[in-house]
Parts: C-alpha cells; structure tokens; sequence
C-alpha cells in the first residue's frame, strides 16, 4: 500500500484523503519509513516532526470522518526549507549562527500551509542563509543528490529537491534569490517554481537578498506547483512589496492546467546555447521539437545584456545580505561569543566563529559595494544594469509568451568540484540570475538525462503574474514526456 | 582683546517624537515607561524574516510639520537603511531617509524678546525610527530595552542661521509650540520626545582678519536649559581655545561632545569627526512614498493657524500685550478658547486675565486642558461681561469661575446664590455712605484733611461701608459717592 501512496500527486492524495480512501496518517507514516530508511545517506531534513506531523494528520483524519469541511492540502505530507520561519522546532538558516533560535511567529507561507491543513513534516537542509548552489555550504549538514549520492543536490534549496526525489515528502517549500528553487530541482529531476516577485509574502521568511527572494514549490509535477503556487500566493498586509489581488488575483491556478495554449509563441535566446555541454543543449533542443510538434511558433531572439546578471546579482544581492544579515550580531539572539573582552568582541567573534565562509564572502562584498565612494560605481550601476535586463524580458515578450532555455549549464556537478572556485560556482546560476533580476516568474521541468543517468532541467520563463499561462506551457511538455515520472533507485 | 570681535554661529538638528498610535513600521503602541521589552514585536525587535510596513499617520504627521515649516514636500520619498551597529539597535541598521527627505528648504520664524521675529532657514524634515535604549546595570554587563525601538522620529535639520544661545532656545520653544499646535507630538521634554544637537562655532573677526573656530556638535540634549547653557559655554569655550591655540576649522577637526548637567561644561566624547559610512541604501522591504496632490490636499486641511500668526492676531486685533498673547499661544487649547470666548463677545483683554489668571491655574491642577474644565466659551463671556457691567467684582470673577466648573449654572444665578451681586443703586449706597460719615467723625476729618491721614481715613470709611453690605457694594460707585460727600463738606 505504501508504494503506491507515494507515486501519488499532492492533488491525488489530497482526494484520496478526502474520500477517506487513504488515512494522512498512513501517508505521513509512508514518507517517515521513506525518511527513517534514507535520508541517513541523503540528508535532506535537517530536522523533522513526526509526532506532531503524525498528531496534525490524525486531527485531519477526523475532520474527515466528522464530515467537516478541510483544506486543499488536507493530510499532504510538504517539507519546508529551514529559512522559513516556524513556531516549531528551531528556525536555522542552516547556520551556526542560529543553530538554537527559535521563531516566536510562523511565516505566511506557514501560516497558509496550516491553513490548508498540509501537513509540515520537518525543514530541510540549505546552503547558509540560502547563499549557494550546491548546499555545500550549509553550515549545520551535507546533502547529496538522490541520483548520484556523490554529486550535489544543487542549492540553495538542496535539502528541498532531495527530499522530493528521494519521495521523503510529496512536495516542498523553497526560496529562490538567484536560482535556489529551479536549479537544484533541475538537479534533482523534479518540477520547481520561482513565482513573480510580490507573488507571495516574504513575512518570515530569513532574509537573504530582499529584492530578489521569492518561496515558491518543488514538486512531482507541474500540477502540483500550480496546487501550491494557489494556496501560498497573495497580498499580505505584512509584507508591503507584496502585490495586490486587484493586480494579480490568485484563485486555482491547477484548475486549468491540462488547457493547453493556444497560438503559443516561444522564444528562444541561441547565444545563451553557447556556454552549456551539449547534453543539456541537445535536451533542451528536443524539448523545443517537442513544442514545435505541438504547434508552436519558435522564434529567435536577442537578450543583448543577459551576460551581466551575473556581476549585477553578486553586487545586488550581496549588497542586501551584508544588510540582512547584520542582525545576528551575538547581542539579542543566536550564537554568542564565550567571555568577549567588551561589546564590539561580542560583534566581531560571534560573527567571525558562526558565519561560513561564503556568507563572510558575500557579507564583504556587499559591504564593499554600498561603501561611500564605492557606491555609485557598483551599486549603482548593477541597479542600471538590472533595469537594462528587465528591458530585456520586456522586449522578449512583446513578442513571445515565453522564454526557453537551460535551467544550468551543466548537470549535478561532483561534492567538492566547485567548492575551491567561487567563481566557478556562481557560474552555475548563469541562466537562473537574470530571471530574478528582473523580477518575473519561471519554472524548471525535467527534459531529460544526461550519459551518467542524472536530470536536465528546461527553464521556461513568462512575463509578470502569468503564472498561470507559465504552468499550462510547462504542462504541455509534461503532458508529452515522463521524464518527471523517473525516480532514483536508493 | 580690544580689536575682538565674533559671531556665535549655530545649527541644529532636533529629533521629535511623533504622537502616533503606533510605533513606525508595526503595530505596537507606543506607551511611555513600560516594564522593558513589554511593547516589542518580531518586526521592532529585528527577528528574522520580519518585515516592516510604514505607519501612514506618521507620514501625514511629518508632512503636517513639514508644510508648517514651509518646506517643500517631496512628491516620491523613500526609504533607507543607515547601517551602524550598536546594541540598542536590533537590525543594526535604522530606517530612515537619506537621499529624498519628506521636507525639504522651509524655513521657521521665531519672535525675539525685541518684537522681532528672525527667520531660521530649515534644510530637511525626514522620518526615521528611533533606537531602543542601553542600560548599563551594574556589574559586568548592560541590558537592552528595546520598547522604544521602533517609535517614530521626526528630524529637522535648521541651517546655520542661529547667532546666540537665546536663539537656539527660542527656536527650540517655537517649534515645541508648533508641533503642539498641530498635534503631532506631545513634545514632552521629560519624556525625551524632543531632543537637541547643536553644531556650533564662532566667527571671529581679530585684525582685520575672519576666523573660523572648529565646529563641535553637541549630542543629545533634552531640555531647553541645557540646550540654551551648552552652547553659551560652548560659544565661550571656543573663544578661549582661539585666543590660547589660534586653531582654526579644518576638514576634520570637528568634534563630539556631551553635556554634564551637573558640572554645566560640554565634554569631548569624540576627537575627531570619524570617518562614518552608513552605507545607506535604499530599503527593499519598502515601496517608496508618493505623495500624490490628492493625499497633499487632504493632509492640508489638518493645517491649523500657527502659534506665532495667532499671537500676533491676539496683539494686533484684541489689544493683548505680547506677554499675554504669549502665555495664551503657550498652548493651542487656551489659545482656541480664549479666542472663541473673545469671538461670543466681551473684552479680550477680561477674558485673558480670567483664561490666563484663573482658568490655567484651575486647569493645571486639574491636570487639564482649560477648554475641558466644563465652561463654555459662551458662558465665559457671560462672566466677562458682568464683571465689565460692574455686576460682580474682579474678585467675585475667581469664585465665580470656580463654582463653574463644578456646576451647570449660568454666572448670573451663581452670583446671585453666592450673594455676589455687587449693589450699584446709588441711592441705596448713599444711605449707608450717610450712616457710615455720621457714625466715624474723626475719620471723616481725617479724610478731609487732604494731609497723609487723608488717604488712610478714605480707606477706612471705604472699609466702613463695603463692611455694611458685606462686601458686595459696588466699590467704584462707594469711591463716587464717598468723595463727592466729602468734598462737599469742604
């Protein structure tokens, strides 16, 4: 019985519950055996819930037998990532710094899960404060990917795509600053999310680069993002860049989703071929047959200043961190410094013994950008530079409803490969960047495999709030292939 | 010395504590001497992923004092994060407003004990949140109460328009009066919700030749007294330093100092100006501000007349001396109510001495204002005019005003139940005037006398009769009387 719970949809469980056909607390039972089996090699959670998970199914369970009425992700299983805010259990960032804090408030998104009465069955592992593309950086855990137990999970959100790869959750929570949904779902052969910026509250979720940070979902499939996307999106009162409803409604974005679109025009960016392996290029080729098959119109385009996202995140996002993050500081929370010598040693050591070496990175270099006489030359400019990529998006779909291209230039790339060169690390995040720089929404999707049997992602990109139009395009293919329906053998 | 001579050159910048409900970017109240870390949420106390949201009503208040200080108000403002750590300060950055104050060249004028009125030059009026507060215990450690931390704060920054200490004082208690007026802050100095930090230096002019002393700011200044006495010794201290040492100002050599209250000295707190970097940037957890012509108008009909205008109204129209206009324009609630009793008829300069003698004692000790002591302009004017009428006595007035706070009654059925109606009817005084000469021979001698016993005498038959009708003779229409019988038996 358990095996086959868990080849189901969130959207098939959550019916399957609700007919009383399947009990939650089977189905959290069905992914702790999985958890308790696995993620000893896997790590994917850094902690996880199973009696309150087990208690809020049994309350669930019977809410169904008494006939009351329940939510739309009634006894589903999710895992959130541990940079989001909850009252349970301890909030990490997966650093030192808060390795003991706990949160006295849930953030919105968790505060919408609950509402809907999924069921939060534990956090995930992450890069530090979302900092990073393989999780490598995690200051509290290793996380490896389910195909290749030598290779990373991608990052930031590692622990999430893993966890949904491994079937340790039905879907899960992330964050995407600069890629950390779509590239380690890319990574991880699963479906990933990054919504429209002010899509969906930030309340409570742990800061990294605020103008770039957006939750979104990783999931089975394209059905199920759009099941999630529905239930966490929406104006919150807490959150002032959050957009109102008038603006972008929310309603069942899965209502719709086997609708395919009509008249669909694609477009596509050839330079951007150039610096991906040819596997993933040759995936990436099949999956534009693919739409061509299906009757859309490919064509061609231009995105002359894409190749800078890059250096203008590393000064954006950077530049907010250095600020996000001066509030672990040892004075009111977090790790503090034994017997500092007076309070600016409480500062300095707590920071310098609990932060990883990337987050001091990017604290410095952020640090750097914003300093007086400094300040126009890079951050002011990387703000020029990101108006001239939202330009870019603009243009693009003037004239298509899409954009397609490579979710990574490469495939799960080996534990340690990347972790002496920074440099070669953001590179990984060369096709993700530019998409939340300019604030819209995108989508990765497995396409394929690779000679080594491990996921390429297809990232398809829409204009702001079409998410609904994004996942109907991403469904298409879905529809046609089952690359999605691979899982790895453990 | 003789060929000595300077000029006192001042700027200040004042910090106001803004009467809003709530606190700057959450719902917490803002309740003065509360247990410590009582009035605190995860948004004040900086938690992670906590997000703040602008308090409407402090913007319109800031906007308010703006427009009063005719300054221009800007038409897009923002937000910035000013970054320093401090323990006091939870995010360790304060929001505030670098680049694009809400108010910016106005200017405020301020009445000169001569009766001239000197116009100070405002450069910018912008908001921020206030820090929380340090509170060094004893023993090897301080506490944070962070109840403050959030309050909102108005900064007004004058240019170096300010030539004596008296100045800065009279600044100081003119923009008291005006943010009073309007409403938008307490402006209570025990309370700390005006603070003071003058930059001050002379010019001297020695030889034909000008100097420039080096600049010292003075922080932290939260009473008109010390304000007034820190920058008379400041003035003085600069002059001795320039005639023992000759430094002059220079990039750089600005200083720091604090007050001692006690000893009545400034003392160096920082040698030199050092070399901050706030690293402001903008917010990204806010939008800007857009202050559209719409939301202008609507703020512009809170504008009320402005202390001094109304002061001057009460000189040129009522008659008032510039003393009493003064103490009435003190305050906007005696100054309403004095003005409306004036408008519901009777003498101003009456109505003054019963609002300023009677009505601020009352209301003081009531712990009120003098417009909710229960009286009516209407009926205060009754009061007025009975006195003016000869009905009662100026002092019978006092009593008179007493009686109506504690009762509905009108002045006339007052004084006729305390028996306070003075008797004016001349043939019925003259009866008792003739009972009184006829009785007391030697005073009458005395009086005609027209020697020093004369004045005595008068006196006493005065006493005489006022004694007889138990004091409610009308004393003018007595004094008539009495000299014209006396002078008659001349």
């Amino acid at each position: 019985m358990s095996k086959d719970i868990l080849k189901l949809t969130c959207r098939e469980l959550r019916d399957s519950i609700a007919k009383g056909e399947i009990k939650s607390s089977e189905a959290v039972s069905a992914v702790f055996e999985r958890i308790e089996k696995y993620d000893g090699q896997i790590g994917a959670y850094l902690n996880t819930y199973k009696n309150d998970a087990l208690g809020k199914a049994k309350e669930v369970d019977g809410k169904i037998s008494k006939g009351k009425s329940i939510g739309v992700l009634a006894g589903v299983p999710i895992a959130v990532k541990d940079v989001l805010c909850t009252t349970f259990g301890t909030t990490t960032c997966g650093s030192k710094i808060l390795e003991n804090f706990h949160s006295p408030y849930n953030a919105t998104v968790i505060e919408k899960l609950l509402a809907a009465d999924a069921v939060i069955i534990g956090k995930t592992n992450l890069d530090e404060f979302a900092m990073g593309s393989s999780t490598e950086n995690s200051g509290l855990k290793k996380t490896v990917n389910p195909w290749d137990k030598s290779r990373v999970p991608g990052g930031s959100s590692g622990g999430s795509a893993a966890a949904v790869a491994a079937k340790m959750c039905f879907a899960a929570l992330g964050s995407d600053t600069g890629g950390s949904i779509r590239q380690p779902a890319s990574f991880c052969g699963i479906t990933g999310l990054k919504p429209t910026y002010g899509r969906v509250s930030r309340y409570g979720l742990v800061a990294y680069g605020s103008s770039l940070d957006q939750i979104g979902p990783l999931t089975a499939s394209v059905g199920d993002c759009a099941l999630l996307l529905s239930v966490i999106a929406g104006h919150d009162e807490r959150d002032s860049t959050s957009v109102d409803e008038k603006m972008a409604p929310v309603y069942d974005f899965s209502a719709e989703i086997d609708e395919p679109l009509k008249n669909l025009k694609i477009a596509v960016v050839p330079q951007l071929f150039e610096g991906a392996d040819s596997e993933v290029v040759n995936a990436v080729k099949g999956a534009i047959d693919i739409y061509k098959k299906l009757g859309a119109e490919i064509i061609e385009i231009k995105m002359p200043h894409f190749e800078y996202a890059i250096a203008a995140y590393y000064l954006i996002a950077t530049a907010e961190a250095s600020s996000n993050l001066a509030r672990y500081d040892g004075v009111h929370y977090g790790h503090r410094t034994k017997n500092p010598a007076d309070y600016i040693e409480v500062y300095t050591k707590s920071r310098n013994e609990a932060f990883g070496q990337e987050v001091k990175r990017r604290i410095m270099l952020g640090t750097y950008a914003l300093s007086s006489g400094y300040y126009d030359a890079y951050y002011l400019k990387a703000l020029k530079v990101r108006n001239l990529i939202r330009g870019d998006f603009t243009a693009a779909f003037q004239k298509a409803d899409c954009v397609i291209m490579p979710t990574s230039p490469t495939t799960a790339f080996k534990i340690g490969e990347k972790t002496a060169d920074p440099l070669q690390m953001y590179l990984s995040d060369v096709y993700t960047i530019a998409v939340n720089l300019a604030g819209v929404p995108a989508i990765s999707i497995p396409c394929g495999f690779d000679k080594n049997n491990l996921p390429i992602g297809l990232q398809i990109i829409a204009s702001a709030f079409q998410e609904e139009k994004l996942l109907r395009i991403a469904r298409m293919f879905e529809s046609q292939t089952d690359f999605h329906k691979r899982r790895p053998e453990l | 010395m003789t060929n000595i001579d300077y000029k006192v050159i001042v700027g200040l910048e004042i910090h106001v504590q803004l009467a809003t409900r709530t606190k700057m970017f959450c719902g917490c109240e803002l309740i003065f001497a509360a247990e410590p870390n009582s009035r605190v949420c995860p948004v004040c106390l900086g938690l992670p992923g906590a997000l703040p949201v602008m308090n409407k009503q402090a913007v319109e208040f800031a906007i308010l004092t703006a427009l009063s200080l005719n300054c221009k108000v800007a038409e897009f403002t923002k937000w910035d994060r000013k970054s320093y750590y401090y323990p006091d300060l939870p995010k360790n950055y304060q929001i505030s407003q670098y680049d694009l104050p809400i108010g910016s060249t106005g200017f405020i004028e301020i009445p000169l004990p001569d009766g001239k009125v000197k116009k100070i030059r405002i450069r910018r009026v912008h908001l921020e949140e206030d820090a929380g507060k340090n509170i060094h215990s004893e023993g090897n450690f301080s506490q944070v109460d962070l109840n403050r931390a959030g309050t909102p704060l108005l900064e007004i920054v004058t240019e170096p328009d300010i030539n004596s200490a008296e100045e800065v004082r009279l600044l100081a208690i003119e923009l008291q009066r005006i943010v009073r007026f309007l409403g938008v802050s307490e402006a209570d100095m025990q309370k700390g919700h005006m603070r003071f930090e003058p930059n001050v230096n002379l010019h001297i002019k020695k030889d034909n030749n000008e100097y420039k002393t080096p600049i010292t700011e003075i922080k932290n200044l939260n009473s008109f007294k010390a304000l007034e006495k820190s920058v008379a010794f400041e003035a003085q201290r600069q002059l001795a330093e320039f005639l023992d040492s000759g430094k002059v100002m220079q990039s750089g050599n600005k200083k720091t100092l604090g007050w001692d209250d006690i000893r009545e000295v400034t003392v160096l707190q920082r040698e030199k100006e050092e070399a901050h970097d706030y690293r402001y940037f903008p917010d990204p957890d806010l939008v800007p501000v857009v202050v559209n012509k719409k939301w202008l108008v609507e703020i512009k009909t809170k504008l009320c007349e402005l202390p001094l205008t109304m002061q001057n109204r009460f000189v040129s129209e009522y008659g008032l001396s510039d003393y009493d206009a003064g103490v009435l324009t003190a305050d906007k609630a005696a100054a309403e109510f004095f003005d409306n009793t004036v408008k519901a008829g009777g003498d101003a300069k009456r109505i003054c001495n019963l609002v300023t003698q009677t009505g601020l004692k009352i209301a003081n000790e009531k712990n009120c204002k003098v417009s909710q002591l229960g009286i009516s302009p209407q009926k205060l004017a009754e009061l007025a005019k009975m006195v003016e009428a000869g009905q009662i006595s100026a002092t019978a007035s006092v009593t008179i005003f007493e009686k109506m706070t504690q009762s509905e009654s009108a002045p006339q059925q007052i004084a006729e139940s305390l028996n306070l109606l003075q008797k004016s009817d001349e043939g019925e005084l003259e009866k008792i005037v003739d009972e009184v000469i006829a009785a007391n021979p030697q005073a009458v001698e005395d009086a005609k006398s027209g020697d020093k016993k004369s004045k005595k005498a008068n006196g006493f038959l005065m006493g005489q009769v006022m004694q007889k009708t138990k004091g409610t003779a009308n004393p003018q229409v007595v004094a008539k009387i009495l000299s014209s019988k006396l002078n008659k038996g001349i």
